[in-house]
């Protein structure tokens, strides 16, 4: 019996999932990287976002390797390690038209990188900057990372006696707009979040725990995926309406926290952690200065503020991308020239 | 081998003291830094180059904000010579601190102008003493006592005029356009500069012999600074991003950039066509700058050596990742921190080769003022045509004195924005691959982020690449991007800024020279051909890779002599490593580096030792 050829879904900008997809990863087996990069193309394809209209940015290390396995069409630059912020902050100022996605690891944020990494989020650059955050270095063969727990043990038997560095809170303080930590291994959190920071408009920085599966997904690791199953807390559960979706009402307002974000979509948060309010700095940098005391990986949306300037905002640049203005527009005429000659005489 | 000790004021011997001597000599004016000494120095360069006479002035301060010893040097030269001369006739003591030893380095019929009660005259009987008393004539015309410090400067413009004959209205209107629109602030300084003149007028005798008198060498030019003049080049070129970590001496180039485009470069709507970003590091500077280069903005940093030093990594990869980037270098003192505010031409050789790897870049050597305006325009055109890293290299000299110069000229060509490729011309060709040669000349052809063709895109990185741009650590497939890439720097000996040929008088002695070195050698050569009747080539070199004109150069002379500001004779090694072997040995070196800039004397000096004239 002869069938009609299923016709491959679309996304609202009449896009398959196919034109979102990258090359083949080279990343071990069952790398949490990889869920990571499926998820990016899920939340670009839903989203409708033109690949064509993408920067992917990244550092060095293997997390700095996913771009390559996701949005082919984008391009994409991998610099040098730690240096995910300078270049990015370039290219968007170049040309900021652009939605821009870098991802980097807990070695290239935290330890090398953590210079420009903060400055980043000073500048609320309006990027989504991805942490997959392992706790080792993998490239190298699995070196403790600045964000691995204190306590934390390596295959070789090695106890981390340092504190880790919570990239959340330094960001919320520091001056992102857009704070959140999820797991590679929860599909639907991840997309979620994923979906609201395409449609913000600041820094958005993801601390996506990713477990290694070759160094660090051991008894004693607190970055496994047996760890994290177990001792995963969202303090919220996350709902994203994009601004081209049908509105939906049938929640109990009490329960939820609702943002409304800069491109007309929504994000709902029901409250899991009791009262807690994601446009309150401090209280979220103490929730995750307690949590660290109490030993628990919260997940979840931390800190939103959507009337925050970005960057582009404070330097007041054209609508335009600087990159392509015609020299009409860049090379003052010669009047300006010959008028400051006249004052030089 | 290195010059002789180049401290200021070593005795050149006596001056004649009957014969008068007009527009040529030197002024140096010793006070503290933070005195606010600098507007009066301006005045007062100015108001020589008013009346018509060349006029340079050099400042030579410390690393320091207030209260250590500092030297402005005027030069008049009726020749229009204005490299630092190797002594001061006339010195301008306001420094209790330095003035003795000041006073002990002046040539035997210098002139002294001094505070009165610093009892000067009893260090030396050869020399004419001007004492002024500063502080009591100050107070007189400055009831505000916290403005005195700053108004006393004006005085001594005031009695400097008096004493070289300068109209005093011409400092007048040259006040009037420093303080353009700050009445009640000309009022107060014209004032001191005239109770200065008027001292001077009542109670001094003229009895040294030097004169300023009107020239007429002077009429169309302008004074201007490297740094402003490589600023007016950025922003004539249509820089749209600026990325920068303040460095002395480097600085003012962003400043005076800033300024421009915040002058020239908004829309009516009000909103920037630029975008300048004070980075937190100068790692962060160049990486903005390269992040702005690839996606297609016109992007520049400048900096000094210690910033270079941090560019290094991200040069590299800019070198390797092919992305264009104009990095301004305004060379101070070395190595590490060094001397910060003094000069030198040192790091031609760091530069040439940064960072790891086989890695080498484009370097444009500008050696005047208009030189600084138009390489500068140049490397951005560069850059953008040859996708890589261009530095132009200048020095604090060049960048933070003020020059006399020809006015500028508009730039006659239209901006050179490289092989880019559009979405139609994807369309047109089904695809490109980025780093492939199909057009003979070394360069593939690039797109920009944001072009709208499923075969725009491309992968940029650091990692081993084929000419698709696909990683790759296959030993062929690598190796052809490190040739071709070395076939492009080949070509770029014909895109660079040609020598220009100062002078050919058919010698078999020739110089090469860079930069600021110029106008010292241009000196020196006149010396050598008036005190020795010797005449001598000299080429100077804009650009590194060498053009083929430099090979020639040394081809068709005996003996090369290589004149620059360092100790490691670092424009003879790069030239070591281009030359033919048989010409390396043409090759000797003439090395200033103790952060003064060099001198003609210096130059002349080492020349007639090393021919035995």
């Amino acid at each position: 019996m002869a069938t009609a050829a299923a016709t491959p879904k679309v996304n609202h900008i009449g896009l398959p999932i196919l034109d979102y997809r990258g090359g083949k990863s080279t990343l071990c087996a069952g790398c949490g990287h990889n869920a990571i990069s499926e998820r990016i193309i899920d939340a670009f394809f839903e989203m409708g976002v033109e690949p064509e209209r993408v920067m992917k940015m990244s550092g060095i290390g293997c997390s700095s390797k996913s771009p390559a396995y996701f949005m082919s069409r984008a391009h994409s630059f991998n610099g040098v390690h730690g240096r995910m912020p300078a270049i990015s902050t370039g290219a968007i100022l170049a040309n900021h038209t652009m939605t821009t996605i870098g991802v980097s690891g807990d070695g290239d944020t935290a330890s090398i990188g953590m210079g420009q990494f903060v400055h980043l989020l000073r500048r609320n650059l309006p990027m989504i900057y991805i942490i997959e955050n392992n706790g080792v270095y993998g490239l190298t063969k699995g070196q403790f990372s600045a964000t691995a727990d204190l306590g934390s043990r390596l295959k070789t038997g090695v106890v981390n006696d340092l504190p880790p560095i919570d990239t959340c809170a330094l960001a919320i303080q520091l001056g992102a707009t857009f704070v959140g930590r999820s797991f590679s291994g929860d599909k639907k959190q991840l997309l979620s979040m994923l979906k609201a920071a395409i449609a913000h408009k600041g820094t958005v920085l993801l601390d996506v725990i990713s477990p290694c599966v070759t160094f660090n997904d051991h008894e004693g690791s607190t970055k496994s995926y047996k760890f994290m199953q177990e001792n995963d807390e969202p303090i919220n559960e996350i709902g994203f309406v994009a601004s081209f979706d049908e509105i939906e009402v049938d929640y109990d307002s009490g329960e939820i926290y609702e943002v409304e974000m800069h491109d007309g979509s929504n994000l709902r948060l029901r409250k899991l952690l009791e009262d807690y309010d994601p446009t309150d700095k401090a209280n979220a940098v103490r929730t995750l200065m307690e949590s660290t005391d109490n030993d628990e990986i919260l997940t979840g949306v931390f800190y939103i503020n959507t009337e925050k300037p970005t960057f582009i905002d404070l330097l007041n640049v054209v609508d335009e991308p600087l990159a392509t203005l015609p020299e009409s527009v860049t090379r003052p005429p010669k009047s300006a020239l010959d008028a400051l000659m006249a004052a030089l005489k | 081998m290195a010059t002789a000790d180049l401290a200021l004021g070593q005795p050149e011997g006596a001056l004649s003291t009957r014969q008068r001597v007009t527009n040529d000599f030197s002024i140096n004016v010793a006070t503290v830094n933070g005195s606010g000494s600098q507007s009066a120095n301006s005045v007062l360069l100015k108001s020589i180059f008013a009346m018509g006479v060349p006029v340079s002035g050099k400042n030579l301060f410390p690393s320091n904000i207030a209260g250590q010893p500092t030297w402005y040097i005027i030069r008049a030269s009726s020749e229009g010579y204005v490299a630092r001369k190797h002594d001061s006739e006339i010195l301008v003591a306001l420094n209790p601190e330095t003035a003795l030893a000041d006073v002990l380095a002046l040539p035997a019929g210098g002139v002294v102008i001094h505070e009165e009660n610093l009892k000067l005259d009893q260090a030396r009987g050869d020399l004419f003493y001007y004492p002024v008393p500063f502080d009591k004539i100050t107070a007189t015309i400055c009831p505000e006592a916290k403005l005195r410090k700053l108004v006393k400067n004006m005085v001594y413009v005031g009695v400097v005029a008096r004493m070289l004959a300068i109209d005093l209205g011409v400092v007048e209107s040259c006040l009037l356009r420093q303080f353009a629109k700050k009445q009640k602030v000309f009022d107060l300084n014209f004032g001191a500069v005239k109770a200065g003149f008027d001292y001077a007028q009542e109670n001094l005798t003229k009895q040294d012999p030097f004169f300023i008198e009107r020239m007429n060498a002077t009429a169309g030019k302008i004074i201007i600074d490297g740094n402003a003049a490589c600023g007016m080049g950025a922003v004539f070129a249509g820089v749209t991003v600026v990325a920068w970590y303040p460095i002395t001496p480097s600085t003012s180039v962003v400043e005076a950039t800033t300024d421009l485009l915040k002058k020239l470069r908004v829309t009516p709507e009000g909103k920037a066509t630029f975008a300048v970003v004070q980075a937190e590091d100068e790692l962060a500077a160049i990486g903005t700058v390269l992040g702005a280069g690839w996606a297609g903005a016109r992007s520049m940093t400048s900096t000094s050596g210690p910033g270079i030093s941090l560019m290094a990594e991200f040069s590299g990869l800019g070198y390797y990742a092919e992305i264009p980037g104009v990095i301004f270098d305004i060379q101070r003192t070395g190595p590490s921190t060094g001397m910060p505010t003094r000069t030198q031409q040192s790091d031609l050789l760091s530069v040439a080769f940064l960072s790891h790897g086989d890695t080498k870049h484009v370097i444009l050597l500008p050696g005047s003022m208009k030189d600084c305006f138009e390489l500068s325009q140049a490397a951005f055109d560069l850059a953008e045509r040859m996708q890589t890293p261009v530095f132009v290299l200048s020095d604090l000299d060049l960048g933070m004195n003020n020059w006399m110069s020809e006015p500028f000229d508009y730039p006659a060509k239209p901006l050179d924005r490289g092989k880019v490729l559009t979405a139609e011309d994807l369309e047109r060709l089904g695809g490109f691959a980025r780093y492939r040669d199909v057009d003979g000349d070394a360069i593939g052809w690039r797109t920009l982020p944001g072009t709208r063709h499923s075969k725009a895109a491309y992968f940029t990185r650091g990692s081993g690449h084929n000419d698709a741009a696909a990683y790759t650590e296959n030993p062929g497939e690598y190796q052809a991007v490190m040739d071709r890439l070395a076939l492009k720097f080949e070509k770029a000996r014909k895109l660079v800024p040609a020598p220009v040929m100062v002078r050919d008088a058919g010698s078999k002695i020739g110089f090469l020279a860079f930069g600021s070195t110029d106008c010292a050698l241009t000196e020196s050569l006149d010396q050598i051909r008036k005190r020795y009747g010797v005449e001598a080539d000299y080429m100077r070199v804009r650009a590194w890779p060498f053009t083929q004109a430099i090979h020639d150069f040394v081809a068709a002379h005996e003996r090369i002599y290589v004149v620059e500001q360092n100790r490691d004779a670092q424009l003879a090694s790069l030239l070591k490593l281009d030359l033919p072997a048989g010409q390396v040995v043409k090759l000797r070196s003439i090395l200033h580096y103790n952060g003064l800039p060099v001198d003609a004397e210096s130059i002349t000096e080492e020349f007639v030792h090393r021919e035995g004239l």
